[in-house]
């Protein structure tokens, strides 16, 4: 079996005893949540940290609260408990979308939202979903905190706007009244998203006022198609348009082949899952209406 | 002697012996035997696919403070083992010297204090390589100007390994030249990995003091292994005990020696210290036998009302860097002969030649029953494609050329002689369970609804009936590098009335402990509960070849009832003396002698056991005890078959298939533990999902293996398998003792061809014929396109 | 680094490195062999065990990370002599051929049915996605885990914490 390199290891007991340990051991340190990203990547020594500052016991970082008008989700909270909260399925029926088809049950026991955010892989559902909801994260760092809308948070792949020695520690997300949605095509149960797609839609007689389009695996900007959300803001939630704005979405990705299909066939999945993804959220929308 | 329903003495549902300590976490696999001083290893691999070594400097590795060895191709050289023999009389580096041929090619041994250390010190060996260009597509392998892979090889001037052909190639042309239709079709069997979930591995202990080696290894052929190290090391065979624990599962991935195993041994003899050497999932994914890996062109030939006249196909073998493909001797294609499948034909031809390529050497693995399953799929795939274009049913087109019962057995026109079988019946029920007419209907339904609205899913019913030959085999024609494929029984029936049956075979999942105890027990009536079943140890087990090509019950299963037979025969001496009556006088019913026409005089086998160990006398020369061994020599191959239907629903938005039903209908001949046969056929009806729908091992242009992980190599998980529905015929072997077949195997041959025509058939409406393997959503996908994706090579 | 771990109820002290994967910390260290490993990639899920009461991969956990924490492995399944349900239903049913990753799925459905008694078949398929099984094809795992269910193998009383909201995935 494949193992990490040796290295130094801190249980972080408070979100400022970790921004302590993260400023001792300087930028070769990392921080490990669920640590279902980083091990393997450790395992297969693609990732040779020289500390690592285990954050799993914060607490105060495993809640999922209504603050206001917004839903905070603590970074350290787990896939599995993003899934089976009510709260959560009640407002964001795409995170409950995305979290059914990320990885497996065992998985999401353990892997955490805010781990997969700040791992920023260009395939994270979380990401595209988040995006999609334009959600804001919160980081402590040693200067205080900070509020960075989750569109400007992906550098890249695998690079975030976090600074040296700053935390994720709250994802926080508008309550609005929306509908939205998940559609993902994966080669088996488990798999990475071969392309997936979020939408989330707010509407207000008969018009959409808002539109979030995410994308995942297809390498659109942001992990959004920003022209296919100017397309559908303004104008009703019909089907043409949902197929006009999968169609622009699938123009605006940017795929690359791999294993998991060709770049058409890739841009082809982006607009027909946002498209897909639209219509469950139009449906689930015209449900809430009834 | 006493019969439950749960535990019968002899055939029938039974649950297995071996779970108890399963279920309790007690199995003990080779990476738990725990040995004093044992020391830990890692191979280092190389990275190109093709280059030659320039130089290896071990120096950080050996300074190392817990490394205690580092043995690498020039250490092998010096003690003549850089190099080893592989089951198909080719050579295969143990550690690489000259160039590296494969990318995860071993180059180094590390040997250390624990298994992180060992893993440490990989990183600190430098080695220098010139990369040269690989040869990675099968199909240009013998250009003109394909770099030669094997200079190594005197006279090898060409990555040329074999020709090889069955059949008569002038009949069959005649038939196919006067032929009213003819459809011909290319296809890929993609590489695909056994994938076991236990990884391969050894323990070797040679003990310095007593000069005997001990290997604990992932082995389905412990004796076969036992004397090849004897031949490959020069160790007296005697001085070799090989131990094939239990074993988490092998799929013939687990019949061949790798350079791991090799090593390991050299590491103990270095070391003075047994020497744990385990591999990880990328070595084993990237390094061990592969299977398959076939392009194939098929042709059929019929007339225009469907009767099939004849099959043609030519085959590339893709079989790695070495020839290691674990074949009998003179079959290099395996069994793939048998591609006339289950049809009365009047002709047949097949043409296989192998190639090297720069990719990890095996060839067959993977219950492939030595390539019936590639056959099985190449004739099942051009019946749909012959049915597609003569516009037919294809369960009507399958029905008019299956062989009729009256035909048994059959001559078929590559050589083989099926030994029984009833197919129309096997179809029939099938075709019955899965509601044949109604699926039909409801298919037509949908397609009319789809073609209306341009959307929905497109449901596919796809059939496949397969004939497979296992349980090799007769000495006479069937060998393994010299050694006939004959298997050996030991059965010693204690005092007390209790047996031991030692066999040269041994499970890897299949559940062996349970059922020779009850082939036993329905030859002597002893329950089976009190007999046990010793494998997997060669100081204690008779020697035969191992478990694989579901060789098991056809040839080791008949030896223990062989063995039961001869003691059933020495028994009924011991009770005629015990009843004082003449032997002839005597009859047998399960577990007891009686004397003919009283059967209230007779003596029970544990009456008969305790009196064979006594003082009483037997008739001059017989010996006492119940103590019986033999060895078996198959008189032929067993032919187990069945009939598959599989149904998918498949979304042309997506290219997602969704397996909805699978019925299989499997006929094995007698069924000794019908509960087992039917995981035996569910595990297999998984495989042939995964392979359709998922598994490949691809290569790119570099020669990097694209399939390296569980990441990057699928294997079909709960939500990918529907449940089963099966259904049994059973027509007994005719020349088995117990007119049982080999099984182990048989879902893995016919189902993928099931899963691909049903596919194919879903796509009738895009005028689709033909999808290779993997059938991912993005291959299904540029198939309705009209742009279908080479699925053995990178994605670009 | 010395670490504390309780498993299966019984406290171990180990100095250990950092680097230790938990699944090599209860195989290596603690001879604890029914727990098994079979990919690098926390992908296969034969190394399942339970963390404070949570299946997790124990190829993808630290052993670092355990101190001071509750494991359960397969050793702990059986109350004593006596068989788990989950068990019982494995070699009632067939549910395991060569015996590798059964621990892991017995974890996996001991966990499944402590909070959802009476799993459908759907429900099970979905709670065991994540372990690979190469031999049983799933159908008699699916089967063990109901006969479990049908046998007294609902929630254990001394086992069950508070049902959670939406336990179905």
């Amino acid at each position: 079996m494949q193992v990490p390199t040796a290295f130094q290891y801190e249980k972080a007991t408070s979100v400022e005893h970790a921004l302590e340990l993260l400023v001792k051991y300087g930028p070769e340190s990392r921080v490990v949540a669920g640590g279902h990203s980083l091990l393997p990547m450790m395992k297969l020594r693609l990732a040779q940290p020289e500390a690592l500052i285990d954050i799993n016991d914060l607490d105060e970082l495993s809640r999922i609260r209504v603050d206001g008008d917004e839903l905070a989700i603590g970074a350290m909270v787990r896939h599995a408990e993003l899934l089976s909260s009510a709260v959560v399925g009640e407002h964001f029926p795409i995170l409950r979308d995305a979290e059914r088809v990320i990885a497996d049950p065992i998985v999401r026991n353990r892997g955490t939202a805010g781990g997969s955010l700040c791992q920023a892989d260009p395939s994270e559902d979380l990401s595209a979903a988040f995006c999609a909801l334009r959600a804001n994260l919160v980081t402590r760092g040693r200067e205080g905190s900070r509020t960075i809308a989750v569109r400007e948070f992906f550098m890249g792949p695998y690079e975030t706007a976090l600074r040296e020695a700053e935390l994720l520690v709250e994802i926080r997300v508008p309550i609005r009244s929306h509908a939205s949605a998940y559609q993902k095509v994966e080669r088996r149960a488990g798999d990475w998203a071969v392309a997936a797609a979020g939408a989330v839609l707010e509407m207000s007689g008969g018009v959409i006022t808002e539109a979030g389009v995410g994308l995942t695996a297809v390498g659109a900007p942001q992990f959004v198609a920003e022209r296919a959300e100017a397309f559908l803001r303004g104008g009703p939630p019909e089907d043409e348009r949902f197929v006009e704005a999968g169609r622009i979405a699938g123009q605006d990705c940017n795929p690359a082949a791999d294993q998991r299909g060709p770049v058409d066939y890739k841009r082809h999945l982006a607009g027909e899952l946002t498209t897909r993804a639209l219509r469950v959220a139009a449906t689930r929308a015209m449900g809430q209406e009834a | 002697m006493t019969a439950t329903e749960e535990r019968p003495v002899g055939f029938g549902r039974m649950t297995r012996k071996e779970d108890a300590r399963f279920v309790r976490g007690h199995g003990t696999y080779v990476d738990d035997v725990q040995l004093p001083g044992m020391l830990h290893a890692a191979i280092l691999r190389s990275s190109y696919a093709h280059a030659r070594i320039t130089s290896v400097d071990t120096s950080a590795a050996e300074a190392h403070p817990k490394v205690k060895a580092v043995i690498t191709g020039q250490t092998l050289a010096g003690l003549k083992l850089a190099w080893m023999p592989t089951i198909s009389y080719d050579t295969q580096a143990v550690l690489a010297t000259d160039k590296v041929r494969f990318q995860g090619q071993e180059v180094a041994f590390v040997v250390a204090e624990d298994r992180y250390a060992a893993r440490d010190a990989l990183a600190l060996i430098d080695v220098e390589y010139e990369p040269l260009p690989p040869v990675i597509d099968a199909r240009r392998a013998l250009d003109r100007d394909a770099p030669v892979i094997r200079d190594d090889k005197e006279n090898q001037t060409d990555n040329h390994i074999f020709d090889w052909s069955a059949g008569d190639k002038a009949r069959t042309d005649e038939v196919f030249a006067n032929a009213d239709v003819v459809v011909a079709q290319d296809m890929l069997y993609p590489r695909v990995h056994p994938a076991p979930l236990e990884t391969c591995g050894t323990v070797a202990d040679m003990d310095p003091i007593t000069g005997k080696l001990t290997v604990w290894s992932t082995t389905q052929a412990p004796h076969a292994h036992r004397t090849l190290y004897a031949m490959v090391a020069g160790i007296p065979e005697h001085k070799i005990r090989i131990i094939s624990p239990d074993i988490g599962g092998g799929f013939g991935n687990k019949v061949g020696i790798y350079p791991g195993y090799v090593c390991a041994v050299v590491g103990s003899i270095v070391t003075g210290k047994p020497v744990k050497w385990m591999e990880d999932r990328s070595e084993n994914l990237m390094s061990t036998s592969f299977a398959r890996d076939y392009h194939m062109r098929g042709e059929i030939a019929s007339t225009t009302d469907g009767k099939i006249l004849g099959v043609r196909v030519n085959v590339i073998a893709d079989h790695g860097a070495f020839n290691a493909t674990a074949q009998p001797t003179g079959f290099p294609a395996g069994f793939f002969s048998v591609f006339t499948g289950s049809y009365d034909l009047d002709a047949a031809y097949c043409s296989v030649t192998g190639v090297y390529t720069n990719k990890a050497p095996g060839g067959v693995a993977y219950a492939c029953s030595f390539r019936v399953t590639e056959a099985a799929y190449l004739v099942e795939r051009m019946v749909d494609r012959l049915a597609a274009e003569l516009a037919m049913d294809p369960a009507q087109l399958r029905m008019r050329n299956l062989l009729r019962p009256e035909q048994f057995p059959y001559q078929a026109k590559t050589g083989w002689e099926y030994d029984s079988g009833d197919y129309p019946r096997a179809l029939r029920l099938a075709m019955d369970l899965a509601h044949y007419d109604d699926l039909r209907r409801e298919q037509a339904a949908k397609r009319a609804q789809f073609q209306e609205t341009g959307s929905g899913e497109l449901m596919g019913i796809g059939i496949s009936f397969f004939t497979e030959a296992v349980g090799a085999g007769p000495r006479k024609h069937m060998d393994i590098l010299g050694l006939g494929m004959a298997d050996g029984a030991e059965l010693r029936v204690h005092p007390t009335g209790k047996a031991v049956l030692r066999i040269s075979v041994q499970t890897q999942g299949q559940g062996h402990e349970t059922t020779f105890a009850q082939i036993v027990a329905e030859e002597l009536g002893i329950p089976p509960d009190d007999i046990d079943v010793v494998h997997g140890d060669t100081d204690q087990t008779p020697f035969g070849l191992g478990t694989y090509g579901s060789r098991s019950t056809p040839v080791s299963g008949a030896a223990a009832a062989m063995v039961a037979r001869k003691v059933r025969d020495r028994a009924k001496i011991v009770a005629a003396a015990m009843l004082e009556v003449s032997q002839d006088d005597l009859e047998w019913e399960k577990g007891r002698w009686f004397v003919r026409g009283d059967p209230d005089s007779g003596k029970t086998m544990t009456e008969i056991a305790l009196a064979a160990h006594s003082n009483l006398e037997l008739p001059d020369g017989v010996e006492g005890h119940l103590d019986a061994t033999c060895v078996y020599n198959p008189p032929n191959l067993t032919y187990p078959f069945g009939a598959y239907i599989c149904v998918v629903d498949v979304d042309p938005g997506t290219g997602q298939v969704k397996v909805r039903r699978f019925v299989a209908v499997d006929d094995c001949g007698i069924r000794i533990n019908p509960m087992i046969v039917e995981g035996q056929i569910h595990g297999g009806l998984a495989d042939g999902v995964g392979m359709a729908l998922m598994q490949v091992i691809a290569f790119d242009e570099d020669g990097n293996c694209l399939g390296g992980s569980f990441m990057d190599y699928l294997l079909p998980t709960s939500m990918e398998c529907p449940s089963w529905e099966l259904g049994e015929t059973v027509t007994p072997s005719p020349h088995h003792p117990i007119g049982a077949k080999g099984v182990g195997e048989s879902a893995t041959v016919g189902s993928p061809a099931a899963v691909v025509n049903a596919v194919v058939d879903a796509l009738t409406p895009y005028g689709v014929r033909h999808v290779d393997m993997p059938l991912t959503p993005a291959a299904v996908w540029r198939a309705i396109q009209g742009r279908p994706l080479r699925t053995d090579l990178a994605i670009t | 680094m010395q670490i504390t771990v309780t498993v299966n109820g019984e406290q171990y002290v180990r100095d250990v490195e950092p680097r230790l994967l938990l699944v090599h910390f209860l195989r290596d260290e603690l001879r604890l062999t029914g727990t098994h490993w079979g990919c690098d990639t926390s992908n296969c899920g034969v190394c399942v065990v339970w963390l404070d009461g949570t299946p997790v991969k124990s190829c993808t956990v630290l052993a670092v990370m355990a101190d001071g924490h509750e494991v359960r492995t397969v050793e702990g399944l059986a109350n004593g002599a006596e068989l788990d349900p989950v068990q019982q239903g494995f070699i009632a049913c067939h549910g395991l051929q060569c015996g590798f990753c059964t621990p892991a799925m017995m974890m996996t459905a001991r966990w499944l049915l402590d909070r959802n008694p009476d799993p459908s078949e759907r429900d099970i398929r979905v709670a065991i996605s994540g372990q690979v099984c190469r031999c049983t094809g799933y159908e008699n795992i699916v089967r063990s885990i109901r006969w479990a269910a049908e046998h007294g193998g609902g929630a254990h009383p001394a086992e069950t914490e508070p049902a959670r909201e939406e336990v179905r995935a």
